[in-house]
């Protein structure tokens, strides 16, 4: 059956299951956008390229499918590249799919002509100019294979405008040509002994879980395996959700701003599980003072991050819900055997440690609005179901910490790349994805700022987003370095609280726009967005400016420096710092 | 300097050395010399790719050139295991009194002369790439007025060879 290479690209599009596509015409792309006009695939349309970037991300993260984008060549491909640049670094499976100039312009610097592979190698899983019609399908299969499959990343699909045109012959499945792609296999058992061997035989045992563990819906194996052990749970900022904060074994967030419990307990450690983790500097400080008691055992899909900033004792290689199902049973027929480990005085410790030196920040009843209290109300009013969609910054780090999560997927943000304005079209990709779900995006007023623009496509598209902006008016997480390292020398971070007006900017958009400036509002202000049903909910929270995020281990420190904060005593901050393990 | 060389199969399509020749330039990898050409079948290039081991995690070089969707194979060659060869252009000023020392030099080293004026003469030596700097050395007093180098390339000794289970794969389903 003969097509056109827009028509095979459509049909390949709904041949793979696609049920959305988030996108924004243009001259090369052109073609693809008229058969997309009679095909069963949902299109949004963004207002910026980098929206559907992040739109294609959060729907990924929201329901572990592929999310897809597309624009057209030259500046609406370059539009991509920052939310290419952040779905490579966490690993979201996403394919994109650009136009570009005609075959036989390619290299003359035509009309909104970019060399959008060679700009995107470095960030994409994979990329392909397509110069063959025929080929349309199987490109488009194979991105969607590649993307999906082992550690998942993002894929580009570059697809010159006249092979578009083209007519060729439609057929369908195609056949894959990637002799070089190899997804790990089974996991060595030897590996998988040794492990349970070492996780039997430790005494301060943690798992340090990332986002692996999400990715490869390993949380209930992850469960398995830390009540087994009785080993305590670190969740990573691309983990969180992965297991349930509240559960006795969970310490929450380790890291830069990690709770104190998290942070000491792989400094003390004799034994570090990371699971689908890869010792990123934000986790383990300065990386030579990491954890320097502790054997690791790391198990990933990805070898290359075996070995990549911390030698394993036991490296595991192989898909983690396979791999920890395993470790578990392996751990269960040791304990069968001899009897559980003996952990209970290390979960003692770090339970002491929890309670100890918890989160403490001081909201009081006149104000100033403190963040970290908005979080919690949220935490407490949804009691852990929503899906929490952050940008980067304080707010990030606030709702990370301050939020309960119960479950996986409830929690997206831009980790790795730490893309401000990630927030907004992620969290509209989220409630694509999840119809019917409360989605929240938290974010900063400096955030905010840069993919606002979203908020159109979100109103038009019925999408009842929650939009929390915690506005206090700076770049807050930067005016919190120049406060700490810079002798408070506050450079170009004060942005002002008024300009724009979020409450009217919000109206503009055909949302709900709200503001809340006290404390003894928040419930009601938060109620009030939670029942808008059919547009979004923006509300203006007037937090406070100096509020720092805290635990913090500054910067290139070894993790053992950790600062608790100024809601801590000089007395509580030495005895945090002797960090006193209970002997068994 | 401790230098590691990389025997790298790829899928002989456009694209490749850029994909990479991006990764080394990301990772902040060195490479001392990369040499690229066709081998017995079409469908697959072989670069040989040499990384300087002291400022080069060699172990990521690899692995991370294994995740290139179109890198089909990747062996290291130790120095004793491989035949290492170089070949070099080397065009030299030659005064009448040095001619004849340079052609004994020329001749210890096995090069060829291929174009010869009445001021210079062009090389052709192809060497080990420590043989290759000890002829360059022994030329240099003379006055080396250019030299051109195609950087390393290299083949496991024996029976074995790096082609014969990858080619098999080629074409098929992933």
């Amino acid at each position: 059956m003969e097509v056109t290479g827009a028509q095979a690209l459509v049909r390949s599009l709904e041949c793979l299951g696609v049920d959305v596509v988030f996108g924004l015409p243009g001259g090369a792309i052109l073609p693809a956008y008229d058969p997309l006009r009679s095909s069963s695939l949902r299109h949004v349309l963004v207002r910026h390229e980098q929206g559907a970037g992040h739109a294609a991300e959060g729907y990924a993260w929201a329901t572990g499918r592929t999310g897809v984008c597309m624009a057209t060549s030259g500046p609406g491909a370059t539009n991509l590249v920052t939310a290419l640049a952040d779905a490579y670094m966490d690993s979201v499976p996403i394919v994109a799919i650009t136009g570009q100039v005609p075959r036989a312009m390619i290299g003359t610097d035509a009309f909104q002509e970019s060399d959008i592979t060679g700009i995107t190698g470095p960030i994409t899983k994979h990329n392909e100019l397509v110069t063959d019609p025929g080929r349309i399908p199987a490109a488009i299969a194979e991105a969607f294979h590649i993307a999906s499959t082992g550690r998942p990343g993002p894929v580009l699909v570059d697809l010159p405008k006249d092979i578009l045109q083209a007519t060729t012959t439609w057929s369908w499945p195609p056949a894959l040509d990637l002799p070089g792609y190899r997804v790990p296999g089974p996991a060595d058992p030897e590996r998988i002994a040794a492990a349970a061997r070492l996780l039997h035989q430790a005494r301060r045992p943690v798992l340090y879980v990332g986002g692996g563990v999400i990715k490869s819906d390993s949380h209930e194996p992850l469960r398995d395996l830390a009540e087994l052990a009785q080993a305590p749970v670190t969740t990573t900022l691309m983990a969180r959700g992965a297991f349930p904060d509240s559960h006795p074994l969970a310490l929450g967030m380790p890291g830069m701003h990690g709770m104190y419990a998290a942070v000491a307990a792989l400094q003390e450690a004799d034994l570090i599980v990371a699971l689908g983790a890869r010792f990123d500097d934000r986790v383990t400080g300065k990386l030579a003072a990491f954890a320097p008691k502790a054997r690791v055992v790391h198990a990933d899909i990805d070898p290359a991050e075996i070995g990549k900033n911390r030698a394993p004792d036991v490296a595991i290689v192989g898909d983690l819900r396979t791999v920890m199902a395993e470790l578990a049973r392996a751990t269960r027929t040791i304990i069968d055997v001899e009897g559980p480990a003996d952990t209970a005085a290390w979960v003692a410790t770090t339970a002491g440690w929890k309670s100890s030196y918890p989160l403490r920040y001081t909201q009081a009843a006149d104000g100033p609005l403190k963040p970290q209290h908005v979080v919690e109300r949220l935490s407490a009013m949804t009691g852990g179901d929503a899906i929490v969609v952050a940008g980067v910054g304080q707010h990030q780090m606030h709702a990370s910490q301050h939020f309960s999560f119960t479950r996986p997927r409830s929690w997206i943000n831009s980790g790795g790349a730490g893309t401000m304005g990630f927030a907004v079209p992620a969290a509209m990709g989220a409630q694509i994805g999840r119809p019917g779900e409360l989605v929240v995006a938290i974010d900063g007023d400096g955030c905010f700022q840069m993919t606002a623009q979203e908020l159109a496509t979100c109103a038009i598209e019925g999408l009842p987003i929650k939009v929390l902006i915690f506005n206090n008016g700076f770049l807050g997480m930067v005016r919190q370095w120049q406060e700490l390292f810079y002798d408070e020398r506050y450079s170009e971070v004060h942005l002002g609280t008024d300009i724009p007006d979020y409450v009217k900017l919000a109206e503009a958009y055909g949302c709900v726009g709200l503001r809340c400036e006290q404390p003894g509002d928040v419930d009601a202000v938060l109620e009030k967005a939670l029942s808008v049903s059919d547009v979004p909910a923006v509300v203006d929270f007037r937090t406070h400016d100096a509020e720092g995020v805290f635990p913090m281990v500054p910067v290139g420190r070894p993790n053992d420096d950790i600062v608790l904060g100024p809601e801590f005593t000089p007395a509580e901050q030495q005895a945090a710092a002797r960090r006193e393990v209970i002997a068994k | 300097m401790t230098t590691h060389t990389l025997s790298v199969l790829v899928e002989n399509k456009p694209g490749v050395l850029a994909h990479v020749a991006g990764l080394f330039s990301r990772r902040a990898f060195n490479i001392t010399s990369l040499s690229v050409g066709p081998t017995s079948d079409a469908r697959v290039s072989r670069m040989t790719i040499v990384v300087d081991g002291e400022t080069t995690p060699v172990d990521q070089v690899h692995k991370q050139l294994e995740k290139l969707v179109r890198v089909l194979k990747v062996v290291e060659l130790g120095e004793d295991e491989a035949v290492e060869r170089e070949l070099a252009l080397i065009k030299v000023s030659v005064q009448p009194s040095v001619r004849a020392e340079l052609l004994d030099i020329a001749t210890a080293y096995s090069a060829n002369v291929v174009d010869m004026g009445p001021e210079t003469i062009v090389l052709e030596a192809v060497c080990s790439p420590g043989r290759l700097d000890a002829l360059i050395a022994q030329l240099e007093p003379h006055g080396t007025c250019e030299l051109v180098r195609t950087g390393l390339i290299a083949i496991g000794r024996g029976s074995g060879t790096i082609t014969d289970e990858d080619l098999a794969g080629l074409g098929a389903c992933a």
